[in-house]
């Protein structure tokens, strides 16, 4: 096993089991934010919010998913940087359009992309939440004192077009990561088939837009009607 | 129908001496090619017009000329093997070109792949990839009975189109990360799809993959790119294969 991890399939197989990793947890992580917008008044969200901060498992999965990150990252500069320098000298011509996806041919710019929007995001939400709880409202609902991110994350929205917009680019560039990433990630894990190729890349496409979605209409939401 | 004749052509192509030297594009102009010639013999017709005017001619490789042996290996205006699908260079006719174009073509580019001279690459990796285990081990006996062994159509059927890759390298060169995963895969696949080739198959995935890896070939990200310029059309299914083979084969030491 010693050279696993620096052989050109193991660091794919990183690439994939963190990124499908990643998957799962945005599945959920859209499913809470969804709460946003079918409840005016904050407390479906703030109990969402609420059961997630609090919840023993999420506790556990909190680091993981850290890691997770932290992984994915590094290990995508890395590979790709490999994968660059196999070719020292360029091609002087090259049209590259008609034999693959564009997504998949910038998943780096994508990624890292989508990185800048994570920093951020976190800065606005996840490190006022984690380290700074104090600085929110709190609100009691229904005998129960929570914290009170439902203003945390509206008032972000209802106070700047900017952020808006922000958060809308950033889910878009998710899709289109995800676009390529969710079927590559089983490709590069060997389970695809005959049948399957063909599902994966449309199943891939389907997740792809439901995520890009689902972020997007969130602040689309806070945009029209405040 | 008499094939139309391009009356003006400028080619575009790689001139470098030997590895060691630096190359540099240099634009010749030809005239009166028909559309009914090859790609190849529109190069003959220049390299006869380059020694006639005292000129190098430009080196490039070939042989069959039919599409079987894989020599010929060129990047035309932007594309393995030119403007054309599920063809090698060889194979490629002037009527995929237009009057007064001009075609760039260029060698494959690839660290595991260097220029020996203007457009010929040293694919000698590929060869090196094969002796790390693209062969089955048998004891030499008597002939056995054809019959003896019986393979599923399915898997007879898979593991021929994966042994219809012919080596040419166009895959690294249609990769943006230079890799050679489709022609390994291929390899991996044509012998790991029958019950002979089943018995050294995790040794083999094993082995041809580190070599690859060893020679310098980047990685695969699934783009596709490969299957969609192989003149032999080899799947990247053969990639997912060859990836559960790797797999098991690491998982299992
Ligand atoms: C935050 C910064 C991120 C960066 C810099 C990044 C970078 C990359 C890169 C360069 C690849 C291509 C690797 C390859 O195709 O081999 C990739 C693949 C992938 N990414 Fe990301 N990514 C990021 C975030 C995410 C997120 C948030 C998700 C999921 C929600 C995700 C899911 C995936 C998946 C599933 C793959 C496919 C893995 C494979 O091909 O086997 N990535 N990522
Ligand atoms: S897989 Fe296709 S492109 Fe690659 S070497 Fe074989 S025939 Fe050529
Ligand atoms: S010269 Fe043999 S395949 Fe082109």
């Amino acid at each position: 096993m010693s050279n696993f991890l620096t052989s050109s399939i193991g660091r794919k197989f990183l690439m994939s089991i963190t990124g499908l990793f990643l998957v799962m947890f945005i599945a959920v992580h859209l499913l809470v934010n969804l709460l946003l917008i079918f409840d005016d008044s904050g407390e479906l969200f703030n109990n969402g919010a609420h059961f997630m901060a609090t919840n023993p498992l999420v506790k556990i999965m909190e680091p993981l998913l850290g890691l997770g990150f932290m992984i994915h990252i590094i290990w995508s500069f890395f590979l790709e940087y490999q994968n660059w320098s196999a070719r020292p000298v360029k091609f002087n011509q090259r049209k590259p359009a008609g034999s693959s996806s564009w997504a998949s041919r910038n998943m780096l710019v994508l990624g890292s992309l989508v990185l800048v929007f994570l920093i951020i995001h976190i800065i606005n939400f996840f490190w006022v939440m984690r380290f700074n709880p104090h600085t929110m409202g709190t609100v009691n609902i229904g005998g129960v004192e929570m914290e009170d991110a439902y203003t945390l994350v509206s008032d972000l929205f209802k106070g700047s077009l900017l952020y808006c917009i922000f958060y809308i680019i950033g889910g878009i560039l998710l899709g289109f990561h995800l676009s390529h990433g969710f079927w590559s990630a089983f490709q590069t894990l060997g389970l695809s088939n005959k049948n399957w190729l063909k599902r994966l890349q449309f199943l891939s496409t389907v997740y792809a837009v439901i995520i890009s979605v689902g972020f997007t209409v969130i602040p689309l939401y806070f945009l029209i009607k405040f | 129908m008499a094939d139309k004749i391009l009356k003006k052509l400028n080619i575009k192509v790689w001139r470098q001496n030997r590895a060691s030297e630096k190359g540099k594009f240099e634009t010749y102009t030809i005239e009166n090619i028909s559309q009914g010639s090859s790609f190849l013999e529109m190069m003959d017709i220049l390299n006869n017009e380059l020694i006639e005017k005292g000129v190098d001619p430009i080196a490039f490789d070939h042989d069959c000329r039919e599409g079987i042996c894989g020599t010929c290996s060129l990047f035309i205006n932007g594309r393995p093997h030119g403007p054309d699908t599920e063809v090698t260079t060889c194979q490629l006719h002037m009527r995929k070109f237009n009057e007064g174009e001009t075609i760039t073509v260029e060698p494959w580019r690839a660290r595991a792949f260097p220029v020996i001279k203007d457009l010929i690459v040293d694919r000698s990796a590929f060869e090196k990839i094969l002796q790390a285990g693209g062969f089955i081990s048998v004891n030499t006996g008597g002939v056995p009975d054809g019959n003896a062994i019986s393979i599923a159509y399915e898997d007879a059927e898979e593991s021929m189109d994966a042994a219809a890759c012919i080596g040419c390298g166009a895959c690294v060169a249609a990769c943006k990360n230079s890799s050679a995963m489709l022609f390994v895969s291929a390899k991996v696949s044509h012998l790991a799809k029958l019950p002979q080739g089943r018995v050294e198959a995790k040794k083999r995935a094993r082995n041809m993959v580190a070599k690859m890896d060893e020679l310098g070939f980047g990685g695969c990200t699934n783009t596709g790119a490969c299957e969609a310029e192989c003149p032999k059309s080899i799947s990247i299914l053969n990639i997912a294969r060859m990836n559960r083979e790797y797999l098991v084969a690491r998982f299992s030491e």
